[in-house]
């Protein structure tokens, strides 16, 4: 291949053949400097943001929705250009054909559509009821056909839950990149020999389904040239410059976002690509840095536009309208040189010249080896909005390379190499109740799991507890893997992610990202029975309804070995139950430790637990103590978290951290250089993640009680970001109530 | 040999203002000051606490080394008063020597200067010094004792060239007074060791645990101290 626009680019194999990581390290400019090379917001910048702001307002008085373009079903050419002001929009493109407008994806469920659109006062139209409840199948209707007596059972008492049997599964990331650098032709080129050479001897189902997924990514890359030139742009050709290919590269987002509502819907790793085009228009003269800032910031005002139709319920569990448009920044290449580039900073300074939000998801990708002049300003950055996860690039990049990615929260994937089948999470709490209850769900009463022996003993046995539990495990393993099984074969037959898929290779690792809850409070549970006395209490029907605790016991999150090494135990034992699982398209099995915000309603959904806990109570969210466990200190709950071990979590292990901004020192180059400190020693124990929050609480509970002062306070919550102001009621009640580490 | 003890109130792995970088914190037990605006009410009593080895002590302070060496921190004893435990203390603090781990005493030199006290200090890289007040009479109002041994104390550091950073809480009515703070201004002077001087605004959050005690809070009334306080204090004492 060779193209007018490539010519001043190194040569390399990106060349003969998608390869866009070998593009990035033959042609990036690593950036060691600090920020003060940064331009500010221009005025059209600032008129478009204020216009977004009103719209935001306008979406609010709303009732949390602006409008639905309720009579189409969303594809990626459905529905004609939207903008917001043409004139001054340098980066343009709309899901629908109004700003904030949101579109219909009932591929994955109609009920769940009909639901979303009654919950906002709309109705879905009646040609698209007919055709959806009539004559086109969804994933939904196809999960449903064929689950199992089992999984329901599962499914209803809140063993397993959060399944995405209802809606679209996401946690794919498309190579988005492909786009600018190749031009859509080049592109579908590329998957048509692809297409012509899959053909085999042995021709199997596989092979069948494997040649009409193809033809759908080819049908997929056409609609997208169509898109674009909805919008004026012929991108059959590859970007020529920076603006193209920024433009580029979102279209090829864009058309994702229209064609799935899928629970994550991350971006990858674009700026440091997208720094090339920069660094080459600012050499030539072609454009200044106030205009490079602007092109990105008018591309983030997009990404922080993203909507999709949902329910009240599915925001019972992710709450605040996440999409978790993730953009992974920074980290270091295996060559050793950063890959921090100038566009790293730029798109983080994106939370000053718009200021904070929560979307994108911004994702710095941590090394001990990264330019000190960055890592103070992610610190600072943190330190003003609160804005920034950090996951840890010397542990990853061992694993997946120098060109992965962050799908929604924690999951790494080699960006265009690798997808994975997102599978909620399992309540290991309840588990560990089950199996004191012999398969009895302790809320119900009914046989859940297959009747086994019951504990009987007066006081709970360490042994014959776990040994129960591994066989509790075993069943919860099993009975979650088929219902996973199911949903990923229907979301493949019913709602393929075509656009995602075109944009990856033909060969890709697929994972089947399994997860976990209530990590911290089984820890608990079984250090209280290992080292304090613990009662069972039995209702007339012998089922153990709560607990008592005698005496003390080490909790965990307090770098105490003797619980820590307890939760990785059952970490370790719970992946090796699911490594013995058939998966779906011999998907590789992983685990996540990671609530997002389900963490509330897993809590309320399980009785008493024999840590004390009372029923309903919340779990700790992610890989976190539960709140007030922790009493020694913010060092002292990251040495604990970093003890869990990524080998056994290859889908991460989220931590969600709250510091007052006092506590962190007295002047800012201190507060700044103690929190570069805390992220070096976490990472350096190989840990994996950490959301940085630094507020004091009464600033919360003002924002609680006067949401109308502050429309853009954004905090981490496990995995992502969020308005606050947008959390439900119990939910900012949990956040406040959590561990704010603070000094008195 | 049996191993020595002390009675610890608790830990703090992520101390950042009580001596430079990240510290890790160990808050010993028992004070002999009665400061009416102390804190930390519950560290009073001597024979509480948890009494705790200074192998396990030090155990865990080892897993912190990463934190504190890339911020350029340390371990801060602070209390109650430590030199009220000194043997406990001067035992750590050459364990933590023998690890290169930088020690700071958190202290208000209430105690006249022993021999364990001397050797103690001979181990110790910086003194976080508490002048509580520095006319007598008004010490004895808000500590209950004479401050000569917390003054005796700044001349000894001064004499045996430790650094110090030299504190003192601003608690409007009690400390702020302009003639006050000069005298303060011109003792700082005629010590050479002094690093820095921070000024500390008296805030009212350990209130509860005098609540919590059953004990009267005599400052109820008295208003916490603001930026402004302290920089108009800091201007007095010429400093920024």
């Amino acid at each position: 291949m060779n193209f007018e626009e490539w010519k001043s680019f190194n040569k390399g194999s990106w060349n003969n053949e998608i390869d866009v990581r070998d593009f990035i390290q033959k042609n990036y400019t690593p950036y060691t400097g600090d920020e003060s090379f940064l331009a500010d917001a221009t005025k059209n910048t600032k008129k478009l943001w204020d216009d977004v702001l009103d719209l935001y307002k306008k979406e609010t008085e709303n009732g949390g929705v602006l409008a639905i373009s309720n009579d189409i079903a969303s594809t990626i050419t459905s529905h004609d250009a939207g903008y917001i002001d043409k004139d001054i929009e340098q980066i343009v493109g709309l899901q629908t054909d109004a700003p904030l407008k949101r579109a219909l994806m009932p591929n994955g469920g109609i009920r769940i559509v009909e639901k979303s659109c009654a919950a906002y006062g709309d109705k879905v139209s009646d040609k698209l009821e007919d055709i959806y409840h009539n004559y086109r199948r969804t994933h939904n209707d196809g999960v449903f056909a064929a689950y199992t007596p089992e999984i329901r059972a599962a499914r209803s008492s809140h063993i397993i839950t959060g399944l995405p049997d209802g809606y679209g599964r996401g946690r794919i990331i498309g190579d988005y990149r492909r786009v600018a650098l190749y031009g859509v032709d080049a592109l579908i080129q590329d998957k048509e020999r692809v297409f012509a050479n899959t053909v085999s001897d042995n021709f199997t189902e596989n092979i069948v389904r494997e040649r009409e997924e193809i033809h759908d990514q080819i049908q997929a890359l056409k609609d997208l040239k169509v898109m674009a030139e909805k919008y004026g742009f012929d991108i059959s050709k590859p970007a020529a410059n920076a603006k193209e290919a920024v433009q580029w590269t979102y279209f090829g987002y864009l058309a994702a976002i229209k064609e799935q509502n899928g629970a994550a819907m991350s971006l990858g790793r674009t700026s440091t690509f997208l720094d090339i085009y920069f660094e080459r228009d600012l050499k030539n003269g072609v454009i200044t840095e106030t205009e490079a800032q602007e092109i990105m910031d008018h591309f983030v005002m997009k990404l922080r536009m993203v909507r999709f139709l949902r329910t009240p319920e599915y925001n019972e569990l992710f709450s605040g309208d996440p999409v978790w448009v993730t953009e992974s920044i920074g980290g270091m290449g295996i060559d050793g040189r950063t890959l921090v580039t100038k566009n790293s900073f730029r798109v983080l300074h994106t939370l000053t010249t718009l200021g904070p939000a929560p979307e994108p998801n911004l994702t710095v990708l941590w090394s001990t080896r990264l330019p000190e002049n960055f890592k103070n300003y992610c610190a600072s950055m943190s330190i003003k909005t609160s804005s920034i996860q950090y996951e840890n690039d010397d542990l990853m990049r061992d694993y997946w390379g120098d060109d992965y990615g962050i799908a929604c929260c924690v999951s790494a994937m080699r960006i265009g190499k690798q997808m994975q089948f997102f599978g909620a999470r399992a309540n290991l709490a309840k588990t560990l109740l089950y199996a004191i209850n012999g398969g009895r769900d302790e809320l119900s009463g009914k046989q859940v799991a297959p009747k086994f022996e019951s504990i009987t003993s007066e006081y709970l046995d360490y042994d014959e507890v776990m040994e129960k539990f591994s066989t509790m495990m075993d069943w919860v393993a099993k009975v979650y893997i088929e219902a996973l099984n199911i949903i990923h074969y229907m979301h493949d037959k019913y709602s393929y992610e075509a656009i995602e898929m075109a944009l990856h290779d033909k060969d890709i690792l697929r994972t089947m990202a399994c997860g976990i809850a209530g990590l911290s409070v089984v820890a608990d549970s079984l250090s209280a029975i290992k080292y304090a006395k613990v009662k069972p209490i039995r209702n007339d029907d012998g089922l153990v309804i709560d607990y008592e605790v005698e005496g003390d016991f080490p909790k965990y999150g307090n770098d105490d070995d003797k619980v820590d090494s307890i939760a990785v135990e059952v970490q370790k034992m719970f992946m090796e139950k699911l490594k013995k699982q058939t998966t779906y398209r011999n998907s590789k099995p992983t685990l996540s430790i990671l609530t997002i915000t389900s963490n509330v309603v897993y809590g309320k959904n399980t009785g008493s637990t024999p840590d004390g806990r009372r029923s309903g109570e919340p779990f700790g969210p992610g890989a976190n103590p539960l709140h007030g466990r922790d009493t020694h200190g913010a060092l002292a709950v990251l040495n604990t978290i970093a003890k869990l071990k990524y080998k056994y979590s290859e889908d991460g292990i989220s931590y969600t951290f709250a510091i007052t901004p006092n506590a962190l020192g007295k002047a800012e180059n201190q507060k700044i250089r103690n929190l570069v400190s805390l992220l070096d020693g976490y990472f350096a124990q190989l840990s994996h993640h950490i959301n940085v929050n630094v507020f004091n609480r009464d600033l919360l509970i003002d924002a609680m009680n006067h949401p109308e002062k502050y429309p853009q306070l954004t905090i981490r919550v496990s995995g992502y970001a969020v308005n606050f102001v947008k959390l439900t009621k119990e939910q900012q009640l949990d956040v406040i109530n959590r561990t704010i580490h603070e000094r008195i | 040999m049996e191993e020595i003890t002390g009675y610890v109130h608790s830990i703090e792995t992520f101390g950042t203002v009580d001596g430079p970088g990240i510290r890790f914190v160990v808050f010993v037990q028992g004070c002999p000051l009665k400061c009416i605006y102390c804190h930390n009410r519950d560290t009073w009593d001597t024979k509480t606490g948890n009494l705790t080895k200074i192998s396990d002590l030090v155990a865990e302070i080892k897993r912190y080394i990463p934190y504190m060496k890339s911020s350029g921190g340390g371990v801060t004893v602070s209390g109650g008063e430590p030199l009220l435990q000194p043997k406990f203390v001067l035992n750590l603090f050459k364990e933590l020597k023998n690890l290169n781990i930088h020690t700071a005493l958190d202290t208000a030199g209430s105690l006249a200067i022993n021999d364990d006290i001397a050797e103690l200090l001979k181990y110790t890289d910086l003194v976080l010094l508490d002048i509580k007040h520095i006319d007598d009479e008004k010490a004895k109002i808000l500590t209950g004792v004479s401050n000569k041994n917390n003054l005796d104390f700044a001349r000894y550091l001064d004499k045996n060239n430790i650094p110090v950073w030299i504190r003192q809480v601003i608690i409007p009515g009690y400390t702020n007074d302009e003639k006050d703070l000069l005298k303060l201004k011109e003792f700082i002077s005629t010590l050479s060791n002094v690093e820095k001087v921070e000024l500390l605004p008296y805030h009212d959050l350990g209130k509860f645990k005098w609540d919590e005690l059953g004990l009267e809070y005599k400052l109820a009334d008295t208003r916490t101290a603001d930026n402004n306080d302290i920089e108009r204090a800091q201007k007095i004492l010429d400093i920024s």
